[in-house]
């Protein structure tokens, strides 16, 4: 072991490569398993990289497009149902390539520790023509993330680094190297900048002849300046063992601690695929098996090839892999683990909103309106749970708004006295995100429901996030904020109702009023996140236990910091409880109190 | 118990500090010049869900992440995350965990019970349990946020090939220097328990 060696996370390592890379600029929206990349990047020096929080990942895409056409190595980072959102760019500039590297970061979540799907990046790609590295620990992410910026620039392309959560999220020794920056000059060239049909009809054609190049790349050809594929990306380890094991990333770790004598191949550029290095391993071997997370990717690929391989055969493409499954597919083993000594039945434990948090009070006040409610991603998709179970549906950032329109617009046509009871909840991040768009929608189309904007000055699911509403930017520079009232006005919403959702009474009163008209509104529900710093209640509650009559009106509001004991008493947790009253207005008996 | 291939799972609840813990791990692994990786899980642990993080610490380690019936040691902030995840734990494994109970808002709302006997139920399994009240500990040391200290103090004392030094050199690396006096007073806690 060297002692210059760092514990760092997948992550780290990523902004580390970029970094070492000579990036210059980078833009990202926050997304789980995403996030810290570009957190990692904002800690080194302003004057040597220029990052930024952008509204979405179209955007991200598309400054970091503009930086890679101006001349300086660009990076932007999102997660994998953010590249739906920054796709339309993505398809594109494989068309124009690139004038300095340029890389798109997206991260997938198999097993969805904190997202709605499990789509698979590498579909993206193959439809887009760029180029794939996907690597396994957080040397390869350093490493592949310098060697992305290099195939971007030697084969004028993006290039996608494809992370999984347990990439992402894992910490292992790295060695850190120097940054080097090479910076080019901007050159005007609309033949490959400028896609009208003209343009992008000859563009089309340079993309496949770059495919071919690509192709050959993966399997060792030299490319321009004597550039070789390095013999860290695609490598076999070879064995006596008549079974094969193609695999690549995460998957690699697992099946190579499981396998202790197979051969292996593993491949570090998965798009586009070597057909002579995966030809030469597949005849060398018996039982060709290929260990994949998510879709056959590179299954189908060698089952193009006319080569008999196994994958889907042995695995799911639900959720990730792991050495148990992988062990119990190959060898029918279950794991030799502790149990219990008898059942016992384990109550589950979901995250739930924080102590303090300013969601609770909104989801509190909709459960009990029976309203229907469009969710939207963030923190607040937790009032879908108990005990409040207000919100109906949720598909994907900034849908909350479109889709609360358009079951109104459905309703009425279909002759519902009481549509416009329909309301949209989404966090303020999110409504910039995309949520703007779907309002305008509502305004211009002549909607009557009710968009709830829960403003809680920040971005909280993923962390903290500044965001374009709050008035900072990434390294915490102060700004202009988005004016939301002046925004909703702007495109045409004059009902508009700021409102503290901590006051109830006041809330309710906000929702009703709204629902009852046939206008389209919004109702800004602005209280700060618990978890900011500047954000103090002064300290835990108390219950005074000779006025309460346990009648449990105070535990609805579902706030982890209050309990009843097994006698029937509540109690408070002054470990948990930061004192935010909220319950205090809830008890008949007037019990709660500081 | 060596260094030269351990599992070591540490569960608990968001908020109570595994995510630092494992850093501790790490840390003091990488100076005593083994391999080691890391495994967390990001994104809901603020929100007082049920957390799990794996240190995985040998000559070469591939997957960062401990499957089930994989765990040489499962370190537990709260006794019911213990019987979640003990399924993680190698037959005859050790578990060290604190009996502070952390009620989930199921039991809170009444949906559901917090299993009674939870320890006596460990104790059945075929596994090795240290159970103490590892937040009286703690707070006793000075802050009841250095369960998470403690813990890992107990189970220096079973790692036979790691010197003292170096746990007390990686503690000083992981936390902040106003908050050493306090951790190294839980390490010992724990180590000499």
């Amino acid at each position: 072991m060297k002692s210059d060696m760092e514990l760092m996370l997948g992550n780290e390592a990523v902004a580390r490569g970029a970094y070492e890379a000579g990036v210059i600029t980078v833009a990202s929206y926050p997304g789980t398993p995403s996030t810290e990349i570009t957190e990692f990047i904002s800690k080194y020096d302003a004057s040597e990289v220029y990052c930024e929080w952008a509204p979405n990942e179209k955007v991200a895409a598309e400054v970091a497009i503009g930086s890679s056409f101006a001349g300086a190595r660009s990076m932007c980072c999102m997660k994998h149902v953010g590249l739906n959102v920054a796709a339309d760019p993505l398809y594109t500039v494989s068309y124009t390539g690139v004038n300095a590297g340029l890389v798109f970061v997206v991260a997938d979540d198999p097993g969805m520790f904190s997202s709605q799907n499990e789509q698979d990046t590498r579909f993206h790609a193959l439809s887009a023509h760029v180029p794939v590295l996907e690597p396994s620990d957080s040397e390869e992410c350093i490493k592949f993330t310098k060697l992305a910026f290099d195939i971007s620039e030697a084969f004028d392309t993006p290039v996608i680094l494809r992370l999984t959560t347990r990439v992402a999220h894992q910490r292992s020794l790295v060695v850190k190297g120097e940054r080097k920056v090479s910076a080019k000059s901007y050159k005007k060239d609309i033949w490959k900048y400028a896609m009208m049909p003209a343009m992008a009809k000859k563009r089309h054609i340079a993309v496949d002849a770059r495919q071919k190049r690509l192709e050959d790349f993966a399997c060792g050809a030299k490319e321009d300046l004597s550039f070789t594929i390095p013999n860290f990306v695609d490598y076999a380890e070879n064995s006596k063992e008549k079974t094969g094991i193609i695999t690549y990333g995460i998957c690699y770790q697992y099946a190579r601690e499981v396998f202790k004598d197979a051969s292996f191949l593993k491949l570090g550029l998965t798009y586009p695929l070597p057909e002579k290095t995966i030809r030469e391993f597949a005849s060398n071997v018996k039982n060709l098996i290929v260990v994949e997370e998510l879709e056959p990717f590179i299954e189908n690929y060698i089952k193009t090839l006319g080569i008999e391989v196994t994958g889907k055969k042995l695995f799911t493409n639900q959720g990730e892999l792991g050495t148990a499954s992988i062990r119990k597919a190959f060898y029918g083993v279950e794991p030799e683990n502790e149990s219990l000594g008898e059942d016992v039945a384990i109550p589950p434990r979901p995250p739930v909103f924080c102590a303090g948090c300013p969601h609770r009070a909104v989801f509190y006040v909709l459960s009990k309106m029976g309203l229907r409610v469009c969710g939207d991603i963030g923190c607040y998709s937790m009032g879908a749970q108990a005990p409040y179970a207000a919100i109906d549906s949720v598909i994907c950032m900034g849908a909350s708004v479109s889709m609360a329109h358009g079951m109104t617009k459905a309703m009425t046509q279909c002759g519902e006295v009481d549509s416009q009871k329909t309301v949209a909840v989404i966090g303020d991040s999110t409504f910039i995100h995309s949520g703007i768009t779907s309002l305008i929608d509502v305004a211009y189309n002549k909607g009557i429901s009710t968009t709830i904007i829960l403003d809680n000055s920040i971005t909280g699911m993923t962390g903290h996030q500044q965001n374009p509403a709050m008035g900072f930017t990434i390294r915490n520079e102060q700004t202009v904020a988005t004016d939301l009232v002046k925004l909703a006005n702007a495109i045409g919403i004059t009902d508009v109702t700021v409102v503290d959702p901590f006051d109830m009474k006041a809330f309710r009163e906000a929702v009703k009023g709204a629902t009852e008209r046939n206008n389209p509104s919004v109702i800004i529900a602005q209280r700060p996140c618990a978890l900011l710093k500047y954000v103090k209640y002064g300290g835990p509650a108390r219950i005074d236990t000779a006025k309460c009559i346990k009648c449990g009106s105070c535990m609805r509001l579902g706030c982890p910091a209050i309990n009843k004991k097994e006698d029937g008493s509540i109690v408070i947790d002054g470990s948990q409880c930061v004192g935010c009253g909220l319950c205090f207005g809830l008890c008949p008996k007037s019990a709660i109190s500081k | 118990m060596k260094s030269d291939n351990l599992n070591i799972l540490i569960v608990g609840v968001g908020g109570q500090g595994t995510l630092l813990a494992s850093k501790f791990l790490g840390s003091v692994a990488k100076l005593f010049g083994r391999d080691v990786k890391v495994s967390e899980v990001h994104g809901m642990s603020q929100r007082g869900g049920s957390v799990i993080t794996c240190v995985k610490i040998g000559e070469k380690v591939y997957s960062p992440v401990i499957d089930l019936g994989e765990a040489d040691v499962m370190l537990s902030f709260e006794q019911l995350e213990a019987a979640r995840w003990i399924g993680y734990l190698k037959k005859g494994g050790k578990v060290i965990t604190s009996t502070q109970k952390i009620e989930p808002m199921s039991v809170v709302l009444g949906q559901a019970k917090y299993p009674e006997n939870v320890i006596d139920g460990l104790m059945k399994s075929g596994a090795d349990i240290t159970a103490f009240d590892a937040f009286s500990v703690a707070e006793e040391c000075g802050s009841g946020k250095a369960v998470n200290i403690v813990l890992c103090g107990v189970l220096s004392k079973l790692i036979d090939d790691i010197p003292e030094e170096l746990w007390l050199e990686a503690l000083k690396a992981t936390v902040p220097a106003k908050l050493l006096e306090i951790n190294t007073k839980a390490f010992e806690a724990g180590r000499n328990r």
